[in-house]
């Protein structure tokens, strides 16, 4: 029991790590631009296909990853120039029938180009074992996702909280009309952060693709998750991005590895078996709920 | 002395490191003008958001007409007979004059439930029959129909004092009401007051002192989130205070 | 924006297409082309769910991602009543729009409280819990969906053939634009439009606008609950599908290609895009392409939508 406590708590935090590469991006685009991006998940999902095309491409994970990553930045770059930067000023009604748009586009195009089946990522060989940690083994894979998450995540926070350019972004997360009076360049900001974010999705696509399919649709499921976590942690903020995902990931992760076998501890068996995995699964829309209440701007909200 | 129609005790808030108001207390007597003056930045503002319920206050009570009013809602607080202008204006603007006008008079308690899904409002000719009334008093008449937002800068601060009028408030709060006025829009304002205060309770915050010294009974004054004095206006003319708060300019 | 105004022509007009409709089975049988029977049904039910939301959205500015969720919950509502015996829309259907509505005062509750993006996420957040809700539901099909067994019966007569169910939907239709064209004149309408168009001011005015937001947002899941359950009827199938949020996507996008805030805005945009569908469906397998390039051109070269094309249906004028 303790064992698995303790592996499916491993496996939420790397989930949450890989939540919070998605949501850290998200998040400065919704607090500095005001804008809701829907297709943030796509960017996700064609950074998955690409590094698994690159991957295929090259025979190497690594190789595969840079150049799929790459390839989502300047996606993202175009994406940027062409459309984002004219939806700014519109109304989040605009932006949400564009970036829905975006999402159909993307998810349309990738069935055309790679077909409707998933698309196979192998873990590099090195790592497809399990290690032993303290007396039980886990997939060294998994161990080094921790790892690159932990990194990003450190250096994200050194960048924002302790760099100039992060200072900016901060101050257009709180006050985009007074950076701008500042007469800092707000316009190559939003790009360099959109591109950004951009990248870290397909990071985190690219990363995730050898455990998950990489196929169709593996965007929006984690689009609405990352949407919960900005909800938790409040809308452009780097570190609320970061509670946010390490709560929603292990939650998640513990609540449907753990809460059936508490359930049947506690209830009649057929009780337990229809309520265990309804509960796990709407567990974090229930505390995204509860956090609302107390703290209808989340955790840490940016905006004074 | 008449009682206290609004009476605001210990009224405490901070802004981050900033003490928009510290320890503020301060009455308004039913029927008096009473107005609240104050170097740009002294926290007026913010003291009205407080009185409306905009705002919520870090500490300190607000009684209106012998209620403790501190907790309720906006909405609340203009159903017990309280009603605002805004510093900048704030009217719809897409809307007609007019329909600016009569969504103010429907919103009043005695106007009726707004619960209604069925029978069109053209129909109910007494809200804009009423609502033409306000339109009147305020010179705008001919206004009526014209988009709100179309109108010229002083009309709109007319049309927002005819919108806080059909509330039938029993205490006005006047934020700048001569804000961007030009010296003829602003004499018929001061006259418009003057009518007014005949009827109705108000709280005056203005710049302009020349309108200030005519209209209010009494005139409080607001430095630094503190209020510094309060008495009439000959009274208030000569307190070391505020002449030193104010470095003798306009008094 | 201005008040919603009725153009002139919009009362004809609507009561020349009434009577088209009325027609229609019977045209299309005595084509041959009864199979779009069928089909009509499906716009004139997806022309009432985007007109409920066309009321919270439209008319009262609230941009909710998770409407769908209503429209699941009426299916579901009318296919678990079947299951348990109750084969009357008389009471299915109201039911059905209780149990949507009941749920929208719950997500609307909490929702209404926040603003703007946190608005859009929050609604979307609540739907994707609903339809996890669903999928996990074993006893109601889980990912399968729950089947009907065949249609309802209205008040004894039975739904059964294409015809009397185009009916019953058309009836539905009329009902709630009838309702809805009523609503956005009387007082409640009038508040609702004020608040999308300066809440502040609204709030300074006397108003509790967080329960005229809550009203329409109840009413809207209503409506979508009801054509919820009748699109259950017309597939035989309350599918968790229909919660997903991409349905919400794409009532949103009826309603804004159709006209947001143009009383008939939701039953444009669900003809215009349903018919699309139907027509490019025929050319590509892949059609998402070239309505998302469409939807992309709507946004930047046509934002008030298609209904705003036709004529001045807002006028500065009142009375
Ligand atoms: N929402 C707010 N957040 C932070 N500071 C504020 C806010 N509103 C007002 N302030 C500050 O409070 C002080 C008082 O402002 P205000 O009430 O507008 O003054 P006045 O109306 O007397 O000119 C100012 O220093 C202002 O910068
Ligand atoms: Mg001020």
């Amino acid at each position: 029991m303790l064992q698995l406590i303790l592996e499916q708590t491993l496996n939420g935090l790397q989930f949450g790590l890989m939540l919070f590469l998605l949501a850290a991006g998200l998040t400065l685009v919704f607090g500095i631009m005001d804008c809701i991006n829907l297709a943030h998940g796509s960017l996700y999902m064609v950074g998955a296909y690409f590094v698994a095309a690159a991957t295929q491409a090259a025979d190497s994970f690594w190789i595969g990853l840079g150049v799929g990553v790459a390839g989502a930045a300047v996606l993202g770059l175009v994406l940027e120039l062409t459309l984002f930067r004219r939806l700014y000023q519109r109304d989040h009604l605009s932006q949400v029938l564009a970036t829905f748009a975006l999402i159909l586009i993307a998810n349309e195009a990738v069935r055309a180009i790679w077909g409707p089946a998933a698309l196979l990522l192998n873990p590099p060989e090195a790592l497809a074992g399990p290690v032993e940690i303290g007396g039980f083994f886990y997939p060294a894979y998994r161990l080094l996702i921790i790892a690159v998450g932990m990194a990003v995540a450190l250096l994200l926070y050194l960048l924002v909280a302790r760099s100039r350019v992060g200072m900016w972004v901060r101050a257009g997360a709180a006050n985009r009309e007074i950076t701008e009076s500042l007469g800092i360049n707000v316009r190559a900001l939003f790009t360099a952060v959109f591109v950004f974010g951009a990248a870290l999705c397909a990071l985190a696509g690219g990363l995730l693709g050898p455990l998950l399919a990489v196929q169709v649709g593996m965007g929006e499921s984690v689009l609405i998750l990352a949407f919960v976590v900005i909800i938790i942690g409040g809308i452009g903020s780097i570190r609320g991005a970061l509670v946010g995902s390490l709560i929603v990931g292990t939650v998640d992760t513990l609540g449907r590895a753990l809460l059936p076998s508490l359930l049947r501890a506690l209830l009649p068996a057929d009780a337990a078996s229809t309520l265990g995995p309804a509960l796990a699964s709407i567990l974090i829309y229930l505390l995204m709920a509860a956090i609302l209440f107390f703290k209808p701007q989340g955790l840490f909200p940016a905006r004074a | 002395m008449a009682e206290a129609l609004l009476e605001v005790s210990r009224l405490s808030r901070r802004f981050g490191a900033v003490d928009a108001l510290k320890e503020v207390d301060f009455n308004v007597t039913a029927g008096e003008v009473h107005a609240l003056i104050g170097p740009n930045g002294a926290g007026k503002t913010t003291f009205i958001h407080h009185v409306s319920g905009a705002l919520q206050p870090d500490s300190g009570r607000i009684r209106f007409a012998g209620h403790d009013v501190t907790a309720l809602s906006m909405h609340r607080r203009v159903s017990a007979g309280m009603a605002r202008s805004y510093q900048i204006t704030n009217i719809f603007p897409g809307l007609s004059a007019l329909d600016n006008v009569a969504l103010a008079v429907q919103g009043r308690n005695d106007a009726g439930s707004s619960f209604r899904f069925w029978r069109p409002v053209g129909r109910e000719a007494a809200l804009f029959d009423e609502a033409k009334g306000y339109l009147e008093q305020v010179g705008l008449q001919d206004k009526g129909g014209a988009a709100a937002g179309m109108l010229s800068h002083g009309e709109q601060r007319a049309l927002e004092l005819a919108m806080v009028l059909a509330t039938r408030p029993k205490l006005l709060l006047l934020d700048e009401p001569m804000a961007g006025t030009g010296p003829e829009e602003s004499a018929r304002m001061v006259e418009l007051i003057e009518q007014l205060a005949r009827r109705v309770t108000i709280l005056l915050v203005e710049h302009d002192m020349a309108a200030v010294f005519r209209l209010a009974d009494r005139i409080s004054v607001l430095v630094n989130g503190q209020l510094i004095c309060t008495g009439t206006p000959d009274e208030v003319r000569n307190d070391a205070a505020v002449r030193r708060a104010y470095l003798g300019d306009h008094l | 924006m201005a008040l919603y105004r009725a153009a002139p022509w919009q009362k004809p007009l609507s009561l020349a297409l009434l009577l088209a409709a009325l027609a229609l089975p019977t045209a299309l049988s005595a084509l041959d082309q009864a199979f779009y029977i069928g089909f009509a049904t499906r716009v004139l039910i997806f022309a009432l769910a985007a007109s409920s939301l066309n009321l919270v959205l439209g008319f009262g500015g609230m941009v909710s991602l998770g409407h769908a969720a209503f429209l699941g919950a009426g299916a579901y509502v009318a296919a678990i009543c079947q299951q348990a015996g109750i084969n009357e829309a008389l009471i299915a259907f109201p039911l059905a729009m209780s149990v949507a509505g009941l749920f929208a005062l719950v997500v609307g509750a909490v929702s209404l409280r926040t603003r703007g993006v946190y608005f859009i996420m929050i609604t979307l957040a609540f739907a994707q819990m609903a339809y996890y809700l669903f999928v996990s539901a074993r006893s109601w099909g889980g990912d399968d969906g729950l089947p009907l067994n065949g249609r309802m019966t209205l008040g004894g007569l039975p739904l059964a053939s294409d015809d009397a169910l185009f009916y019953a939907a058309l009836l539905a239709l009329v009902a709630a634009m009838a309702l809805f064209g009523r609503l956005v004149d009387a007082r409640f309408g009038r508040v609702l439009q004020a608040i999308r168009e300066n809440e502040t001011r609204m709030e300074a005015l006397g108003y509790p606008v967080f329960r005229f937001r809550l009203v329409a947002f109840v009413l809207g899941g209503m409506v979508a609950g009801l054509a919820g359950a009748l699109l259950a009827n017309l597939t035989g199938l309350a599918s968790p599908n229909l919660l997903q949020w991409t349905q919400s996507g794409t009532l949103l996008v009826m309603v804004i290609i159709g006209g947001v805030g143009y009383l008939y805005g939701g039953v444009v945009g669900a003809v215009i895009l349903l018919m699309l569908e139907e027509t490019l469906v025929g050319f590509t397998a892949h059609w998402h392409i070239v309505l998302g390039l469409l939807l992309l051109a709507v946004v930047l070269f046509a934002p008030r939508g298609v209904a705003a094309l036709f004529g001045p249906a807002r006028s500065d004028e009142h009375g």
